[in-house]
């Protein structure tokens, strides 16, 4: 029974003597409503919430109440004018607790994400919404069932794409000569952290002086004014004031000279070039070390005094390096404001990776290995055999099988043309026949005109004929001849029958209520589609008649072994219902 | 399968590599109209006019027997004055030596089967050494002119055969002269791209092969030839050889077998227990008869 009204009295605690009403249970909620509608007791409690229930025994008290609690405090007791009616609600009540804690159990707090990934996928795959629509929507199957399916395409969306890092900019500002106002003989110029971050990992010398000089030797702001008056020099290209100012300050010379740190760093790359290429690295690579870079230009043509050297500088150098850095990418996140924890961060970041190319002797010892292993020459080694693999194949002959004589004997359906001679005969007879055409030639006409004709019509007829019922391809299907209604149709039966059969089949063997009426309701929906199946093949046209209905056979096959089975299951059902003594259904 | 589509040619020049079925009890049971020597004699006639239609044409033939295959016949060795005496001379040693080669304690049953795995890879050998002597080579495809019955025990090596055509795109065509459609040579032309004939009026094989098969594989794309209906592409089992269209698969090789093992026999892997049916959950009723 699904719903149970009966008269009831209300009472908020057992000493309450009661509100009479009447109290109403479906397998959802329960509600209670008073005589007096002046009475604001009416009650609408769903079954979800209510946590158990206890009963007055039957011989002790003297009043039947029903017992129903929410939480520890609240409660909800009933009273009842006979103790029959207090069982039956009892029991409506127990059913009703285990019936919502299982609908409770599947109804999921469905997340708002989730849902919007489901709707997402709906919308894109329109396959999917008429699946959708035709199932849930007709409740065929519930919405938890149909996507328990596919969690994996939900999970593929849900995995957002990973969040892009920004990476360095190509552009080099920092060694822009600083703006100039023309009319007096201030300089003005700009840092921004993203600056700041650019220098750092361009010129580790520069890294290393902020380090070593704030705060202890003087403020960030002294310390960028010294670098930009050094790149203000610099760009003035005139390597003679370089040098005077240098001899000046000793910081600024810093800033001047050319970066050690890179120069060490060029050289430790050299070392590690893997000489078995083929290419000969040598001290030729060092470019920074090169004047002009290897370039020939014309201005190097004039040579400078030996205490000028140390100055030169060449924006071809600042463009390789800048362009190294860039394409190494951010080794540091530059989300830190403080200038020094970023100079830090980048420096620490070399030492590491320093540290573990020295830690990692290994690695040396592997190249010189590869190196000696290489350098040999191949002609004048001893030929090496590959490595072999014993071959394994069990034993050949199962796999080729001697069993053809006695396979054979069994074959059914193959008429046996007995050979009217025995071999030896067979052999005699096809050696005559060859000395007979070597004596007599080659027959003429090869071919009579009569055959010829028939055959040239019998070859005709059939390739037209084939041309007309399978189309100009042979490897075309059947599908795209009918019309696209019909095959539309036919595609989204056979895309639903394969949703609904997954379903039914998952659902065997019944162990639990929900199953079989699921499996009723699938029953229900499998039988409409045969129907609907029988429908297209009995409309379609003639000419697409047998086509049409091969197709759909396999549909109706699946479809009859489904129902097949839940109608035997059903009669298995039926018989051991009938045989137990309480009938329990 | 999805079978490939044959390369574009942008030229006609054609290598043709013949496998005629010379198994001497399939020839002894053919009827008097359509005897070894007719057929020998509109196939010599077939392959002249292969030779005339273009100067660069090559054919190879290969004899397929019912203990050995051989190369009966390579154009480009031969002289062009004696073809049909070279392939003939050829011919005739090599049923002598299959003779040699039967083995007494053997009984053939029936008709027996010729041994069309054995030339189908002699052929695919021929064209791979093709393929390698250069970009400038005629196109390849291979013509099987088949009488005897499938050998069921043929069936894998033939399988790795077509797999292998299909590969290096080799059109495999078939023309059965026998009485009944070829399970194995309906499959390898539909895989490979081929065409498959069963020709009605064997008397009238010249005018067939001429018409459908002596086609260049660039005139093909514009050439309507005959298709057959339907293919039969059920497997055999590697146990029986029979053809069946359920059975069980091993996972690690694929080999096909009719019942359950407790082994596979191509790999030596050892199977679970099959899955029973779940009929034994319903517990059958004792007490409440």
């Amino acid at each position: 029974m699904t719903q149970l009204i009966k008269r009831a009295k209300y009472k908020s605690s057992v000493k309450d003597p009661g509100v009479p009403g009447i109290l109403s249970m479906t397998m959802e909620r329960f509600s209670f409503t008073p005589n007096d509608p002046s009475f604001s007791n009416n009650l609408n409690v769903e079954f979800r919430h209510v946590k158990g229930h206890k009963s007055s025994k039957e011989g002790v008290s003297k009043f039947a109440l029903l017992n129903l609690t929410i939480t520890d405090k609240v409660s909800y007791i009933f009273q009842f004018d006979t103790f029959a009616d207090r069982e039956l609600c009892r029991d409506f009540v127990a059913k009703a607790i285990t019936f919502s804690s299982e609908h409770q159990h599947k109804d999921e707090q469905i997340s708002s994400a989730e849902m919007n990934r489901r709707i997402k996928l709906l919308q894109e795959d329109s396959e999917l919404q008429k699946l959708h629509k035709q199932f849930v929507m007709g409740n065929v199957l519930l919405e938890t069932e149909f996507w328990a399916t596919r969690k994996k395409l939900l999970d593929a969306n849900s995995s957002g794409k990973a969040k892009q890092r920004v990476g360095l900019k190509s552009d080099m500002t920092f060694n822009v000569k600083p703006a100039s106002d023309g009319q007096s003989n201030r300089v003005t110029f700009n840092l921004t952290p993203e600056m700041i971050h650019q220098i750092f990992a361009e010129k580790p010398a520069v890294r290393q002086a902020y380090l070593s000089f704030v705060p202890r030797k003087m403020t960030e702001k002294e310390f960028w004014t010294k670098y930009w008056k050094a790149q203000f020099i610099h760009s003035n290209k005139n390597i003679v004031a370089a040098a005077a100012e240098a001899a000046e300050d000793e910081d600024l010379a810093v800033f001047l000279k050319q970066d050690a740190i890179l120069a060490n760093e060029a050289r430790h790359k050299i070392r590690k070039v893997d000489p078995t290429l083929d290419m000969e690295a040598d001290e030729g690579d060092d470019y920074t070390h090169i004047p002009g870079h290897g370039l020939a230009t014309e201005n190097s043509k004039d040579e400078l005094e030996a205490q000028y050297e140390p100055f030169k500088r060449s924006f071809l150098q600042d463009i390789n390096r800048h362009a190294a850095v860039v394409l190494e990418g951010r080794t540091v996140d530059a989300e830190t404001v403080d200038t020094r924890s970023v100079a830090e961060a980048l420096a620490s970041s070399k030492s590491v990776e320093l540290a573990k190319e020295a830690s990692d002797g290994n690695v040396h010892q592997e190249r010189l290995d590869r190196i000696t292993r290489m350098t040999e020459i191949e002609d004048l080694q001893a030929s090496r055999d590959p490595p072999l693999a014993p071959l394994c194949i069990k034993d050949p002959r199962d796999y080729f099988d001697s069993q053809q004589v006695n396979t054979l004997n069994q074959l059914p359906g193959i008429r046996q043309v007995k050979p009217r001679l025995s071999s030896s005969e067979a052999y005699d007879s096809l050696k005559v026949s060859i000395s007979e055409i070597r004596s007599v030639g080659l027959s003429d006409p090869t071919v009579s005109p009569e055959v010829a004709s028939k055959v040239f019509n019998e070859l005709t007829q059939n390739i037209s004929h084939s041309k007309y019922q399978l189309g100009k391809n042979p490897h075309e299907s059947i599908l795209d001849t009918l019309p696209s209604i019909t095959k539309e149709e036919l595609l989204l039966h056979w895309t639903s029958i394969q949703e609904l059969l997954k379903h039914f089949w998952s659902s065997y063997p019944i162990t639990t209520s929900s199953l079989y009426n699921k499996v009723n309701r699938l029953k229900g929906a499998m039988s409409e589609i045969y129907n609907k199946l029988q429908e297209i093949k009995r409309s379609v046209q003639s000419e697409y008649r047998h086509q049409v209905s091969l197709l759909v056979q396999p549909m109706l096959q699946a479809l009859d072994a489904a129902v097949a089975h839940y109608e035997v299951d059903q009669q298995k059902r039926s018989a051991k219902s009938a045989e137990r003594p309480n009938g329990y259904a | 399968m999805t079978p490939v589509s044959s390369k574009q040619y942008a030229d006609d020049v054609s290598l043709l590599m013949v496998l005629i079925d010379t198994n001497p009890l399939f020839w002894s049971s053919t009827a008097t109209s359509f005897s070894f020597p007719k057929f020998l004699s509109q196939f010599l006639s077939f392959l002249n006019s292969i030779l005339l239609l273009n100067q660069l044409n090559q054919v190879v033939v290969i004899a397929t027997g019912l203990n050995s295959c051989d190369y009966i016949y390579d154009s480009s060795l031969s002289h062009t004055n004696q073809r049909a005496e070279t392939l003939l001379q050829k011919l005739e040693e090599f049923v002598y030596k299959d003779e040699k080669l039967i083995n007494k304690n053997d009984s053939v049953n029936g008709v027996g089967s010729s041994l069309l795995s054995g030339s189908l890879s002699m052929a695919l050998c021929y064209i791979q050494r093709v393929f390698r002597s250069g970009s400038l080579h005629p196109q390849p495809r291979i013509l099987c002119l088949h009488g005897s019955q499938d050998g069921p025990g043929q069936y894998v090596a033939i399988m790795n055969s077509i797999f292998s055509a299909q590969r290096s795109m080799v059109p495999i065509d078939s023309c059965v002269i026998g009485s009944q459609n070829s399970a194995f040579l309906q499959q390898a032309s539909y895989i490979t791209g081929g065409v498959y004939l069963k020709p009605q009026y064997l008397d009238g094989l010249f005018q067939y092969l001429t018409t459908v098969f002596a086609t260049d594989l660039h005139s093909r794309s514009f050439l309507q030839l005959p298709k057959p209906v339907g293919v039969d592409f059920r497997a055999s089992c590697f146990c029986h050889k029979n053809t069946i269209d359920m059975g069980y698969i091993c996972s690690v090789c694929l080999s096909i077998f009719c019942k359950h093992h407790q082994k596979c026999s191509t790999c030596g892997s050892a199977f679970g227990q099959p899955q029973t049916s779940n009929l034994k959950r319903k517990a059958p009723d004792n007490g409440n008869d």
